[in-house]
């Protein structure tokens, strides 16, 4: 055995004295198909995976402690750093569990504007979601259209916020900004454009040879393994569970609009792939009953809780005490009543909650974020023996894991 | 005299408290107020002592006893169709009261109910390991371990999660440096050269102050500008950029300005 702490070459990943015929090997922490920073350390008889262990933390930051060192509008902005490729979803979870605690209604222009958000997002995010896994799988072709349509949908949001990646446009109690001139008939444009390009994709893999040999059966998550690892999203829905929380416990005005959610008990990575392209056609179909609900709402976009909230900017500016609530809520901090709360919310992955336990203090006494991606890691560690080790980057890509959030 | 620091809590804390302020409290809400959560609650009494119950925000709070985890989950998931635990994670009250809260957060889906199931475990009390019931537990138990060092009974591969196996100290605590501390400086040269190389190497270079001929253009270093123009290649030869039309790079051409054209609407 060398010594494992010098610079020598030193194969600590492939160990070829075995009598039992198995061989070892790291899968990353840099291969491209483990869309992140995951090692799979696999033990190999032959072909077929035995043994599958997951290590992770290479992305660690130490959300959690971050949070409890700042006051939560501070905290906001970290969260984008998680889920990094729906951001939205991330404020927007976070600032609901806050809103929770204070007890605040959301007026429902900021509504209605989240609610266009957080759809757009999960387009971007199953768009981005199929680029990379028809990739992976070989697909190469996919990628170049499905880049084009979330490009498209991210330059609505940056005329939105400004920002193409790290939104930040989900705030505790609202959103900043209203919409720009225009803004809406853009939206309405792209989403009435989509569903063709999803065709487009659709004609490209639904019946491929390829693509189906090599999705079909592959990575089957029966329905008592999914419940027992806390799988969620599309992931659960398509092993036979009927669980969006979008339907079951509604938040923003997701009870007032018509949707379906579809539901698969195949549960294998095409059942996956079918279910995400069945879930952007309904985001679209959210988002087109969203739209005219904008007209209807009156102008106000934060919610009036001056002890929580800021004024308006006219207001700061013009009355003394917005000003000199504003200047303690900005140094010092809000600081929510005494209590926990766990609210879930259905994000582009799966369930993602935050659960916070505030002391009244402006920081939070303990924050814990509940990422979907970090149980759909931890499954592969009893869904991955069995498979070929070439099915290993497919599991991987069809269930859909960012890094940011599971490391967080 | 030096300033008092309080080192059982290290986190960051408000400059300035009102004296009078009393916090609120987010409301609580009697079992009996809800049907369904009041019969959960006697089933759980059943199997283990429930020091208390309340609602809080739709969510039915149930204080048991550490060493009946097992047993009340058990029953939580086969009889009362809690199926899912969707987190488990603790609170640190090392300081305050001298141990940690466990939470375990349970779903279930035909009712679309939630339970938070928590209970108080001594800084060296084991807690039983519940992943073979859950699965999900199995990392969560890991992470408690790895974030707060829980201690944690037969679980099947009880190792660090998120920091590296060697890592000492358990980052989630409130007595954890929130700078890096001594091992973190050292860790890299340790772990590749030894210790005893940490005099020939030296620690690692973290100096604000440096300075370094891209620092103009990068805007990295604020307070260390130098006037604009001013030479700070520090003799390194320039790269010149040449032009495929220029008999250079293949590809790499002059952008031609009456060539370009503005879109009005995307295609």
């Amino acid at each position: 055995m060398q010594q494992t702490n010098r610079l020598t070459p030193f194969f600590e990943n492939i160990n070829f004295e075995r009598d039992d015929n198995t061989m070892v090997i790291n899968f990353g922490p840099q291969h491209p198909s483990a869309h992140g920073q995951l090692r799979l350390i696999l033990e190999l008889d032959g072909e077929l995976v035995t043994r599958a262990v997951p290590d992770i933390g290479y992305l660690h930051r130490g959300v959690e402690k971050m949070a409890e060192n700042m006051i939560y509008n501070e905290f906001l902005p970290t969260t984008d750093r998680m889920d990094y490729i729906a951001a939205t979803s991330n404020n927007y979870a976070f600032a609901l569990a806050v809103e929770k605690l204070l007890d605040l209604d959301v007026p429902r222009r900021a509504k209605v504007i989240r609610m266009i958000l957080l759809e757009l997002n999960r387009i971007i995010s199953h768009l981005f979601w199929l680029a990379t896994h028809a990739l992976d799988v070989g697909a190469m072709t996919v990628m170049f259209f499905t880049f084009r349509e979330r490009e498209y949908a991210m330059d609505l949001i940056e005329e939105y916020c400004g920002a193409r990646l790290t939104h930040s446009a989900v705030r505790i109690g609202g959103v900043p900004l209203d919409i720009p001139d225009g803004w809406l008939e853009k939206v309405l444009k792209y989403i009435r454009k989509l569903p063709n390009d999803i065709k487009d994709y659709e004609a490209l893999l639904d019946e491929n040879r390829i693509w189906k040999m090599r999705l079909e059966k592959v990575g089957v998550i029966p329905t008592e393994m999914a419940k027992s690892w806390g799988v969620s999203g599309v992931a659960l829905r398509a092993s036979g569970v009927n669980w969006d929380l979008r339907k079951e416990q509604p938040y923003e005005l997701y009870d007032e609009i018509d949707f379906t959610v579809p539901v698969s008990d195949i549960g294998d990575s095409y059942a996956r792939y079918k279910l995400y392209m069945e879930e952007m056609r309904q985001s679209i179909r959210i988002i087109e009953q969203v739209v005219p609900m904008y007209a209807k709402t009156d102008s106000a976009l934060m919610a009036h809780a001056p002890q929580y909230i800021s004024a308006p900017k006219e207001q700061i500016m013009t009355q003394n005490y917005s000003l000199m609530q504003h200047f303690v809520l900005v140094t010092q901090g809000m600081r929510p009543p005494v209590g926990e709360v766990y609210v879930a919310t259905e994000s582009p992955k799966g369930e993602l909650a935050f659960y916070i336990n505030s002391q009244g203090e402006p920081y939070p006494y303990r924050l814990k974020a509940r990422a979907p991606s970090f149980w759909h890691t931890g499954i592969l560690q009893d869904l991955l023996p069995g498979c070929y080790l070439a099915d290993v980057v497919t599991i991987i890509g069809s269930l859909n894991i960012v890094f940011g959030e599971v490391d967080r | 005299m030096r300033p008092y620091s309080d080192k059982t809590n290290v986190q960051k804390k408000s400059y300035y408290t009102d004296r009078y302020y009393v916090a609120p409290s987010v409301p609580k809400a009697t079992i009996d107020s809800d049907e369904v959560f009041a019969r959960d609650v006697e089933v759980v009494a059943m199997v283990a002592t429930v020091q208390e119950a309340y609602i809080q925000l739709g969510h039915l709070v149930l204080f048991i006893d550490a060493v009946d985890n097992k047993k009340a989950l058990t029953l939580l998931k086969d009889e009362l169709g809690y199926e899912m635990l969707m987190e488990m994670s603790c609170i640190d009250w090392l300081a305050k009261r001298g141990e940690f809260e466990v939470f375990y957060e349970l779903l279930n889906v035909t009712t679309a109910r939630r339970i938070r199931l928590k209970m108080f475990v001594k800084e060296n009390q084991a807690l039983e390991s519940v992943s073979d019931i859950f699965r999900s537990a199995d990392w969560s138990e890991r992470e408690a371990y790895d974030m707060f060092g829980i201690k944690i009974n037969n679980h099947p591969y009880m190792k660090r999660l998120l920091m590296p196996d060697d890592w000492q100290g358990h980052p989630l605590r409130k007595t954890y440096p929130l700078q890096g501390d001594e091992f973190a400086a050292w860790y890299e040269v340790d772990k590749i050269f030894g210790k005893e190389a940490r005099d020939l190497i030296g620690p690692e270079i973290r100096d604000a102050a440096r300075i370094d001929r891209y620092d103009t253009t990068r805007f990295a270093r604020l307070g260390h500008e130098v006037p604009f123009g001013t030479n700070i290649s520090q003799g390194e030869p320039d790269t010149p950029i040449r032009y495929q039309e220029e008999g250079g790079v293949f590809l790499i051409k002059r952008l031609d300005a009456t060539k370009t054209k503005t879109l009005d609407n995307r295609r």
